[in-house]
């Protein structure tokens, strides 16, 4: 399966100055009933986006005509909670393409990845120091490069952030899991054949 | 010497199928759960490489998240709903996977079946698309929630590609109080480590007070590992695991069990095994525990007051606990006890199981909730349903006052029928208080099976231990 490649990013960002965020506010339960990945955007931070009447609520930072673009800078510990693939889905529906925050939820950050939707973790000083430059500067733009793994503000300040090995050469080129998954397959089957002690079906 | 390993590492390695420098190890998974929330991009994505289930003796389904509790016999009236019920079903039938959906005798929430068939057992890997998974560690297993697209690995390879987590001991030591449950030691250990205080570790969870808990309250404790932010929680395998185990539907029998006895027996930590991290904890410092914010390290002793804003630590905490207390409409400082309530549910797959429906009726007996509450039992399967009638607790429930439904994850997670109405208070015996979580502007309090049955009594909450 042909997935989207990509080295770099840079565009201005949207901040999201809130700690914690679970992924049932990313992305409400009730809006998880469709069976396809595409179409989870309309519905981003639904309840913190509009109010009950369906109201955009002019308060919230992806409202607000000052902000834009293709990165999302947020509190520590995103994306924590349930494992729902769809917040990565939303978020790249939406047109995000990287996330920076200072502390990632385990199973969010995977999905992420499996999405090609950079979770970017940088220094609590250094997200601090973006949110403030987003705030006095919001035209202004945020390089991410992941050949380098760095974070660059336009005023030069740059921190680099870690993603495993393996996660950055399939992002970068577009390399599917399964599909090596399944070139390993003869290995899963000798496997499967030489195990001791698995008495987890079968009986 | 052999060097002295985990419980972890034990499953962990038996189950490594490769493992190269600058690649993450292809696991093996001996089973995989899934339900209809999480599976349908992955089947949809299986028949666009146009390749079929791995090993579909491996893969059990149910449908739970979306399913009504009431009149489970009717079609779902909710159209998406009942179209995601019914894409699992037709999946299910296209790829060969054994399917417990409704109307079938075992159906119910997945982590609740899973023991309650004994699909669970100790030494395996289990996955589901679900972050509860860490449920089934209870039983010395080690489980885990993934996404959709590492559902979709499962299915095509039976394998997941996995980095080795940093393992986390939490023991217990000593006595539980009085009206002191499961419940309040999982929701206290995690307000001591705060919600995201786990994350990038596996847990083991150990010490004389875990050592003494039933299988069923070892898998409340299990369930909750995910909001501390654990990828998995653990429980080393013991006489209590064997004799909950034994003559399930899907245990080895005869010689078979007694085979695999033998190697369960070996999986518990070897003596001087050692863990990246340790942290410790004192049964007698545990009271009955209840949450007043919007996440689950939000959580205070019953008696306690609600934190100052002015004392929290940093900013961010301080906006945090801001925005929390403006949601949930609670004023810092003040006593949760007391609090007026509009619901109490009592399900998910945290509370849902035989015991915690006998700690309530514990309570209930020969009482009745008050007027402003509006109660409700959803058990986590049908096979719960079934034994609490038989014991005749749906005539105590009855008389209280409380509706007793039909198996499901129901208000939980705001996604079928039963949804708290926005601004209402509802004390739940369920594992999440996000905002919204029961229902747009929902309000949730966490509990034990016993406070939510004291707070449904008075009408407010309550401390348990002035109705044992």
């Amino acid at each position: 399966m042909k997935k989207q490649k990509f080295t770099k990013i840079i565009s201005t960002a949207v901040p999201l100055n809130i700690e914690n965020v679970d992924t049932d506010q990313i992305i409400p339960s009730r809006f998880l009933k469709v069976t396809t990945r595409e179409g989870f955007g309309k519905n981003l931070f639904r309840d913190w986006r509009y109010d009950a009447a369906g109201k955009p609520n002019k308060k919230f930072v992806l409202n607000d005509p000052t902000y834009n673009g293709q990165i999302l800078v947020a509190g520590r510990n995103f994306g924590c909670g349930s494992s729902r693939e769809h917040a990565a889905w939303a978020l790249v529906d939406y047109g995000f393409k990287a996330v920076i925050s200072s502390f990632f939820a385990d199973i969010f950050k995977s999905n992420a990845l499996n999405n090609s939707f950079l979770p970017v973790q940088v220094s609590e000083k250094f997200l601090q120091h973006i949110f403030s430059f987003i705030r006095r500067n919001p035209k202004i733009k945020i390089e991410i490069n992941l050949e380098k793994q760095s974070v660059t503000t336009e005023d030069k300040k740059e921190e680099t952030f870690e993603i495993n090995a393996y996660k950055k050469m399939t992002i970068m080129n577009g390399y599917d899991d399964i599909e090596y998954l399944r070139s390993m397959q003869k290995k899963t089957i000798k496997f499967e054949k030489r195990r001791v002690n698995d008495y987890s079906i079968s009986f | 010497m052999r060097q002295a390993k985990t419980l972890f590492e034990k499953i962990w390695d038996a189950h490594v199928v490769m493992e190269e420098k600058n690649y993450p190890a292809i696991f093996y998974i001996d089973a995989q759960l899934i339900h209809e929330v999480t599976s349908p991009q992955a089947f949809t994505g299986l028949k666009n490489r146009g390749i079929g289930v791995f090993r579909t003796n491996r893969t059990w389904a149910t449908a739970d998240h979306n399913v009504p509790t009431k009149n489970q016999h009717l079609p779902i009236k909710e159209l998406l709903s009942r179209k995601q019920v019914e894409t699992l079903v037709k999946n299910c039938r296209e790829f060969d996977i054994d399917l417990y959906g409704l109307g079938h005798p075992w159906q119910g929430i997945v982590h609740i079946i899973g023991p309650e068939l004994g699909i669970t057992k100790p030494g395996m890997t289990i996955v589901c698309g679900d972050s509860h998974t860490s449920t089934h560690g209870a039983f010395g297993a080690l489980a885990f929630g993934i996404g959709t697209s590492e559902v979709e690995q499962v299915l095509a390879t039976q394998t997941i590609l996995q980095y080795k987590p940093e393992t986390m001991k939490i023991e217990v030591n000593g006595k539980l109080k009085k009206g002191v449950v499961a419940k309040d030691v999982i929701l206290y250990i995690i307000s001591k480590l705060s919600s995201s205080g786990g994350t990038g570790y596996f847990v083991e969870y150990g010490g004389s007070t875990i050592r003494n808990l039933s299988m069923e309250a070892r898998m409340t404790i299990c369930n909750m590992s995910i909001e501390m932010g654990a990828r998995g929680g653990m429980i080393a395998p013991d006489e209590i695991t064997y004799k909950y185990m034994k003559g399930r539907e899907f245990m080895p029998k005869g010689k078979d069990w007694q085979r695999a006895l033998k190697y369960w027996q070996t999986l518990p930590s070897d003596p001087g095994a050692k863990y990246d991290r340790t942290e410790k904890f004192n049964a007698s410092d545990i009271e009955p525990m209840i949450t007043y914010g919007t996440n689950p390290g939000m959580g205070i002793k019953i008696n306690d007051r609600i934190p100052k804003i002015k004392q929290q630590k940093s900013i961010a905490n301080r906006n945090q606990l801001t925005k929390s207390l403006k949601y949930m409409g609670l004023k810092e400082g003040n006593k949760i006890l007391g609090q007026k309530v509009d619901y109490v549910f009592f399900g998910s797959c945290t509370n849902s199981r035989i015991e915690d429906f006998r700690l309530a009726a514990k309570i209930l007996k020969g009482k009745t909730k008050a007027a402003n509450v509006q109660a409700f039992l959803v058990p986590g399967s049908t096979q719960v349903l079934k034994q609490a009638k038989k014991e005749g607790l749906d005539k105590v429930f009855a008389d209280a006052g409380f509706e007793l439904r039909g198996a499901g994850c129901s208000a939980c997670l705001g996604m079928n029928e039963d949804k708290i109405p926005a601004g209402k208070y509802c004390v739940s015996t369920s594992n999440r208080n996000f905002e919204g979580r029961q229902g747009p502007g929902a309000r949730t309090m966490l509990v034990s099976p016993l406070t939510a049955a004291a707070t449904a009594i008075n009408g407010f909450v309550t401390d348990p231990r002035e109705f044992l």
